[in-house]
């Protein structure tokens, strides 16, 4: 026997035989249903301060900063996108 | 009072509380965070090659990822054709003819063994690369669907998640042809798609102004962002996973802190007034580099929220850019038929 997570089983109960889901079928009331049930898991999230978030995103970019080829630029001859000069290029 | 008057008040009401938490932990804002910090110098980035082939607009380009294949990419045209390239010496490793030339989206498997694309026809069609005579052949076709295929990436080669102008996101297994997961709860047309590092969510953004965050394996909506007041229609996750980037037909681009549950900062500037069609960040996240209906990529940086580049280069408007895994390049495909590698 399959078990789905909760979810999958009511989407699934929204497909026809083909599982395929049509939003078109949904009823304005269904739809209002899911977005009730929706917003009541959202309200739960535990959420950060954002000075916590802030701070842990400049570090991050700080971290990986020196090794990003975009923002600090590579030497031509490191480059391996560089202009191929010269030998021919055999398709 | 009716059932839908009931819904929508507790929906309402709700959304109100979520307002009310957010505010709750919005102790600064990004650009107080980063008031002493200095904005990155100027990025000047040069064309390094120009892939020809296609014959139509280019809508979708995907880099591997795989160290085999880190430079290499796929890329979908309307010409009907599906190009994996080998951006080094810009030869085609391989020419793919699609059934429907209708295509708006391409996906390379991250272990470089197969290839996806999918468009007006409704269908993910997946293909492999490494078929035992040398021949590209259709693998699957992953149909179910009812409406446009607008983005889709692999999780593996036995696992795909796509979305569609039909609002829902769909995980499929490979190897059987159907559906394991519907993610469903967008009001709009899901326009694109994007995988965290760690493969265990993914974000979707759609025409109901909103990004969802889902859980893959519990088959659940975790979080939405609103704030844009227009279509979402390119998505992506900050490097780390933590934070999860917009751009939309608003002409702006958005970061969503996941823990915070809340915008930390939009890229938007006066002088912009065209949607945003694709987005990438360089490696670091230093940069946001974002392609807009005028035919230019505009360079963010991402701490400071100012343009610190543009890449000029397209004669028409660039429909799909994409940094390679390892950061030394970014490549923008156009409408102009045209893939650029810059560096």
């Amino acid at each position: 026997m399959f078990t789905f997570p909760l979810a999958t089983m009511y989407f699934y109960s929204l497909t026809d035989n083909a599982g395929v889901i049509n939003m078109d079928e949904l009823t304005d009331v269904d739809k209002a249903k899911m977005e009730r049930d929706q917003k009541k898991i959202e309200v739960k999230l535990e959420r950060w301060m954002t000075s916590k978030c802030c701070t842990e995103f400049m570090e991050a970019v700080q971290a990986g900063v020196e090794e990003d080829t975009l923002v600090k630029g590579i030497a031509e001859d490191k480059n391996p996108f560089k202009e191929l000069k010269g030998g021919c290029v055999v398709c | 009072m009716g059932e839908m008057e009931e819904l929508r008040k507790e929906a309402d009401n709700l959304k109100d509380q979520i307002t009310e938490a957010r505010k709750v932990v919005q102790d600064t804002t990004l650009q107080e965070a980063v008031a002493g910090t200095t904005l990155v110098g100027r990025v000047q980035l040069k064309t390094r090659k120009t892939l020809r082939g296609h014959l139509a607009k280019i809508y979708a380009m995907h880099w591997g990822t795989d160290t085999n294949c880190s430079k290499l990419c796929v890329s979908a045209s309307q010409d009907g054709k599906l190009i994996v390239w080998d951006t080094l010496t810009t030869n085609k490793v391989s020419a793919i003819p699609l059934k429907s030339s209708w295509v708006m989206t391409c996906a390379y498997a991250p272990s470089g063994n197969m290839v996806a694309c999918g468009g007006l026809d409704n269908m993910c069609s997946i293909y492999n690369l490494k078929g035992k005579d040398g021949n590209v052949k259709v693998m699957r076709e992953l149909a179910a669907h009812t409406g446009y295929l607008s983005c889709c990436r692999f999780l593996s080669d036995s696992e795909i998640i796509t979305s569609s102008g039909d609002c829902t996101c769909v995980l499929w297994d490979i190897e059987t042809g159907t559906e394991k997961t519907i993610f469903a709860g967008h009001l709009g047309d899901c326009m694109s798609l994007a995988v965290s590092p760690d493969f265990k969510m993914f974000i979707s953004g759609a025409c109901d102004f909103t990004a969802k965050l889902w859980d893959i394996r519990e088959a659940s909506c975790r979080q939405t962002f609103s704030g844009h007041e227009s279509d979402i229609n390119a998505i992506g996750f900050f490097p780390n996973g933590n934070a999860v980037i917009t751009g939309s037909d608003d002409a702006t681009c958005k970061l969503y802190d996941l823990r915070a549950d809340q915008e930390l900062i939009t890229y938007q500037d006066s002088g912009i007034m065209c949607g945003v069609t694709s987005l990438a960040p360089s490696l670091s996240g230093r940069l946001l580099l974002a392609g807009y209906d005028d035919f230019n990529v505009n360079i963010w940086d991402m701490l400071k929220a100012e343009r610190v580049g543009v890449l000029a280069g397209h004669d028409n408007r660039v429909s799909c850019i994409g940094v390679s895994s390892d950061g030394m390049a970014c490549c923008t495909g156009s409408w102009d038929s045209f893939l650029k590698i810059w560096n």
